[in-house]
């Protein structure tokens, strides 16, 4: 049988284009950050990423295609999943799982609308006109720094980006451990830790994106 | 002490199923759970009602027969225990208790409690045996295994065939029960010679039978009543892999 | 009329490799041709289906639970015997044999268990090699224990679990035909009669339990591989399911019923708790390695927490009554040791059946880790039953029916005296006689499985047509009908009592008639009693529903059916047997220190019992045994 159609073949390529999709959002991430450190730090960032040219698009359309990936995959499993169950228990006690890995779906579905609107809101630029202003000396690039700084300053997109990110950090809770699972890497010793360390790992990317929204609206960035 | 019980009724396979409310007035705490489904059954009979058909054979514990659902947990959630080994002792008195099937496409009912289990068979039929001959085998020292290896084998090698993994399985996958055969074997050198076959097989029957797939809730662990760790599910994860390699 | 065993003469030593020999084969391209009926799934009907199939036989194979391999094998704990030495400790096929003929009391037919004594050691090699994960030292050698009644330690083991690890060997073997299309598997499956035509075994008649269809199987051969039948004393350690339906149906169709009065009864089990109960529960005999026996020595200390009475107050029985054996005494001395003890009064626990199981000792000598890997699960168990740690204070234990050494008559071949019709493991007689030593049983299922039938199957299989009565035979029609007609009536009668009920009613006769200790007046009394159950059981049973559906008031008031008209039996095969041998004890034959007084002048028989009718006087065959290698001697475990 194909490894697309095998249950744990799938289940490798949910782990494999979540591993990758992990690693983005770290680096992602690390970027973001940036804008701690100013205006100018952030600008010459997002400066760099633009004179790679080509290499941007390759690499932005290989994530486009692991993140469809992912998406369909794990569609088409819940699907199976659900069909595999076509009767419930009148009472269900569930005695291990959680809410997070029980909503997998549901937050992996909140995470691509969020990206979209992510992408509509700091990428193809449509949402917020005021926002995009041009950078001095940037031949017509928008000042990354104003569009993210500004972007904040509404509480209607601070708190779409802290519930994507609160989706994200479900999401990442119990697929970050399951990836170990899923690779085989885990035994009764590691796994505990694992559940664990994956739920850090929730918290620090939450705590992490998080930050940047709610430290611009409370005016700590500026 | 007294019980009212909630049973899932169901004539047979195509029948439709609902709950119906019995009373137990007369349980003592040293009954199994079994024991206790016995006197409602006699109750019902001499009143001539259709008395609950349930699955059981062995009653302690090791056969994998008894497949109820009690309180929405499969074998009722007591640390490593079946129904038929589970004591009214940890009930209390006036306690409503619901007792439904195994519920999973792969396990139609048949009446009542009792399921079809015969997509485990199915499975193991696929590959979870080593192919050997009676007879013409060679000493069993002649290849020795280690300690290590023997105990893993066994941990894996408890597993009742029950079907309360995939019962209590979300996705009502029966990776559990797969991957601890596929386990066993795969470590042990009599097994380990045809381990990719095995895995490969082994997996495509089980999702034909139409279990789901693992999503690593770990609820079966939780639920087998023989403590089968998920560590072995891991394990098939990484056979299933050596066995994509060349 | 006098049987007779068809053993080979000459050395026993040779005589199953002579016999091998001897035996006629069927040829590869004509095996395919014969088909067998194999009844029962267990350790030995698993191992037979698969290894006939393999060999190219077309196999169907039945059996009543939802899966093969539910069998009640799989409940069995300590281990497997086998006369490997790998201890260096002085074991041989020799002393095996001794062992097993010397365990048994002489009852048993030297031949057939020399040759269980020379194929254990096959059997061990076999199950290794499809997986058995067996008990394994450091070095990866495989792991030994000893076991009551022999003074080697030859019994391997896979933790608690040594049954459920072969029969899922035996289950992975058969799966592995299922799939390779010689073995058709039926399962919840019940036979419900033995169809013969013209004396020659030629199918079954069987009950789905599911739809409730009458459905019937030719086959060349049958082999019945159904178990025991202890479950004749409605509270024992069987399965709930395990009966004598099957071997009785074919005992009705004319197979002698052998020995049925060697019941055993097993020293280590939960004592029960009320009239709720509806099974006991064994645990491991292997506990009796490290586990003493004790009861007080004081009737009023009985009630005291067990730990409070001082060692000088405490009677190990076993030890003092048999100093060389001490704790590992054969099962039927430690279990009549355990009812001596509460007969004077001298029980422990609710209602007084019960005595002591020690590991204190052990614990301090090796440590509990050692003992809980040792016995964990068994520990456990009994918590979970109990409520009570087994670590923290002596479990309570006290014997119950365990183990049927009787069964239907076979030849050296393993065939009844119906042609055709062959009976494997616990539902044959042969080679356990009057008692079985622990470990032993998985070795005969198996043995019997892989290793004799399929040499012997082929001797009686060249010798007739393949397929020449199949099903459409009037035969099969008639008895197809039988089995309904009788559905029907107990259907029909829609009295008071349920199964249940009289199963129990049976069950306490033939506990405390029929029991650990028999003497004339209780079986007198139980050969009254019983006929007045079944009378009782034909006229006022409650079956609800219908027999067209999944009905298991149904299923148990057949089987209660069989077991009321084979009680009656084993009664009367206890109560001709005028001795005390092995399981069989006759109060009136002891000497005076208690100990079992056989009578090999007038008792060194096979009884094989003819059905004649129910109610009707069966007739007794003799199978006169002979010992020229082991001789007949007082067994002693002092």
């Amino acid at each position: 049988m194909q490894v697309t159609q095998s249950s744990v073949g799938r289940k490798i390529i949910m782990a494999v284009t979540g591993a990758m999709l992990i690693a983005f959002i770290c680096v992602h991430l690390l970027g973001n950050l940036s804008v701690f450190a100013g205006s100018a730090a952030i600008n010459a960032y997002a400066q760099k990423l633009h004179s790679l040219g080509p290499v941007v698009w390759i690499f932005r359309l290989v994530m486009l295609g692991v993140f469809a990936i992912h998406i369909i995959f794990g569609i088409q499993l819940t699907i199976e999943n659900k069909a595999a169950t076509p009767d419930k228990n009148v009472q269900i006690k569930r005695l291990k799982t959680g809410f997070a890995a029980e909503t997998m779906v549901v937050s992996g579905l909140v995470l691509l609308a969020f990206v979209v609107y992510h992408l509509l809101h700091f990428t193809v630029r449509v949402t917020n006109p005021e926002i995009y202003v041009p950078i001095e000396g940037g031949h017509g690039m928008v000042d990354v720094f104003v569009m993210v700084t500004q972007g904040f300053q509404q509480l209607f997109a601070v708190l779409l980006y802290v519930i994507g990110m609160g989706f994200l950090f479900l999401h990442v809770s119990h697929g970050f451990q399951s990836m170990f699972q899923t690779y085989g890497l885990s035994n009764d010793r590691t796994l505990p830790v694992m559940v664990n360390v994956s739920k850090l790992v929730g918290v620090v990317l939450l705590a992490g994106y998080a930050s940047i929204p709610l430290l611009i609206i409370l005016g700590i960035v500026r | 002490m007294k019980l009212k019980l909630h049973v899932w009724r169901q004539k047979g396979p195509n029948a439709p199923g609902k709950m119906e409310t019995y009373d137990a007035d007369h349980v003592s705490p040293d009954q199994s759970f079994l024991e206790m489904l016995d006197e409602v059954n006699e109750v019902l009979v001499k009143e001539g009602k259709d008395p609950i058909a349930f699955d059981h054979d062995c009653r302690e514990g090791i056969c994998g027969m008894c497949s109820q659902v009690i309180n929405g947990v499969p074998h009722g959630g007591q640390d490593r225990t079946t129904v038929c080994q589970l004591h009214m002792r940890s009930f209390k008195d006036g306690d409503e208790i619901f007792i439904e099937p195994w519920k999973a496409r792969a396990f139609p009912v048949i009446k009542d409690l009792a399921v079809d289990r015969g997509a485990y068979d199915r499975i193991i039929q696929a590959g979870g045996y080593t192919s050997c001959h009676t007879g013409g085998v060679s000493d069993g020292n002649a290849i020795l295994i280690g300690k290590d290896a023997a105990d893993y084998a066994m941990d894996a090698a408890e597993c009742i065939g029950c079907g309360a993994c995939a019962a209590s399985c979300p996705n009502s996958s029966a990776m559990l029960f797969t991957s601890a055969k596929v386990a066993q074997l795969a470590v042990l050198p009599q097994g380990a010679v045809e381990a990719k076959r095995r895995v490969n097989a082994m997996l495509e029957e089980a999702q034909a039978c139409g279990f789901g797939n693992c999503t690593n809730h770990y609820e079966c662990q939780a639920a087998c009543p023989k403590g089968i760790n998920v560590k072995f599910i891991a394990k098939l994860n990484r056979e299933y892999i050596k066995a994509l390699l060349p | 009329m006098i049987l007779d065993g068809k053993c080979p003469k000459g050395p026993i030593e040779t005589s199953w490799d002579r016999h091998r020999f001897e035996t006629k084969l069927v040829n590869p391209a004509n095996k395919r041709k014969y088909k067998v009926l194999v009844v029962g799934t267990g350790l030995a009907g698993g191992a037979a289906a698969a290894t006939l199939g393999e060999l190219g036989y077309q196999v169907e194979a039945f059996c009543y639970q939802d899966s093969a391999r539910r069998a009640h094998s799989i409940a069995a704990q300590g281990g497997i015997n086998a006369a490997k030495n790998y201890p260096n400790d002085g074991d041989s096929i020799y002393r095996l044999f001794y062992d097993t003929i010397k365990g048994g009391d002489f009852r048993a037919r030297e031949a057939d268990v020399w040759r269980l004594a020379q194929v254990s050691n096959n059997i061990i090699d076999q199950c290794v090699a499809q997986g058995v994960p067996f008990a394994r030292d450091y070095a990866g050698y495989l792991d030994n224990r000893s076991f009551g009644g022999a003074q080697v330690s030859r019994t391997f083991y896979a933790r608690g679990q040594t049954g459920q690890q072969l029969l899922l060997g035996a289950y992975s073997a058969l799966s592995r035909q299922v799939k390779a299309g010689t073995v058709k598997l039926y399962v919840r499956r019940e036979m419900l009669d033995l169809v013969v035509v013209d004396g020659v075994a030629r199918g079954i008649t069987c009950r789905n339990l599911c739809t409730g269809e009458i459905e019937s199987y030719w086959g060349d051969a049958v082999v019945l591989a159904t178990g025991g039948y202890v479950n004749v004393f409605y509270l024992s350690t069987n399965a709930m399911g395990c009966s004598v339906t099957a071997t009785w149906k074919a005992a009705k169709k004319g197979a002698f019923f052998a020995n049925p009065c060697y019941t055993q009864i097993h020293p280590t089990c939960i004592p029960q708790t009320g009239e709720h109960q509806s099974k006991l529960t064994l645990m491991s005999e292997s506990l009796r390695n490290d586990g003493r026996c004790w009861v007080p020595k004081k009737k009023e200390d009985c009630d005291k927490f067990p730990n409070d009475i001082a060692e000088e107050d405490r009677d190990y029985y076993l030890e003092r009554k048999y100093p060389s054996f001490g704790n590992l005494a054969p099962r039927d001395i430690a279990s009549r040791a355990a009812k001596e003890q509460c007969d004077d009064d001298r029980g422990v626990g609710p209602g007084k059946r019960g005595v002591y199981l020690d590991f204190s000792t052990a614990i301090n000598r090796v440590g509990e880790d050692t003992i809980a890997e040792r016995y964990g699960n068994l520990f456990e168990m009994y918590e979970k039953i109990t409520d009570e740690n087994g670590y923290k204070r002596p479990m309570r234990i006290y014997p119950a029916p365990h183990y049927s050494m009787g069964g239907l008559w076979v030849d050296y071949n393993c065939m009844s005296n119906v042609p055709g019709l062959f009976v494997l493991g616990e539902a044959n007689f042969s080679v356990h006689g009057a008692n079985r030593l622990g470990a032993s049983a998985l070795m005969q299922g198996l043995a019997d499985g892989y290793f004799v039938i399929p040499y012997t199957i082929a001797g009686y299989l060249a010798t007739v047509k393949p397929g020449a009565i199949k099903a459409d035979h009037a035969e099969f029609k008639k008895s197809a009908e039988d089995v309904k007609a009788e559905i029907n009536k107990m259907l029909s009668i829609n009295g008071k009592k349920t199964p249940a009920q009289l199963h129990r009613e049976l069950g306490k006769i033939m506990w405390n008639n029929v029991g650990m200790a028999r003497s004339r007046e209780s079986l007198n009394e139980a050969l009254k009693v019983i006929p007045q159950i079944r009378e009782e059981f034909w006229n006022n049973v409650k079956i609800t529903g219908s027999g067209e559906e999944f009905n298991q008031q149904l299923e148990n008031a057949g089987r209660l059916a069989d077991f009321l008209e084979f009680g009656e039996l084993l009664a009367k095969d206890a109560l001709v047997r005028e001795e005390s041998c092995g399981g069989h004890f006759r109060t009136e034959h002891q000497y005076e220190d208690g100990e079992a007084k056989r009578d090999d002048e007038n008792f060194c028989y096979v009884a094989a019992w003819e059905f004649k009718g129910a109610g009707k006087e069966p007739e007794l065959h003799k199978e006169p045994l002979k010992f020229d290698n082991v001789h007949l001697a007082v067994r002693s475990y002092k």
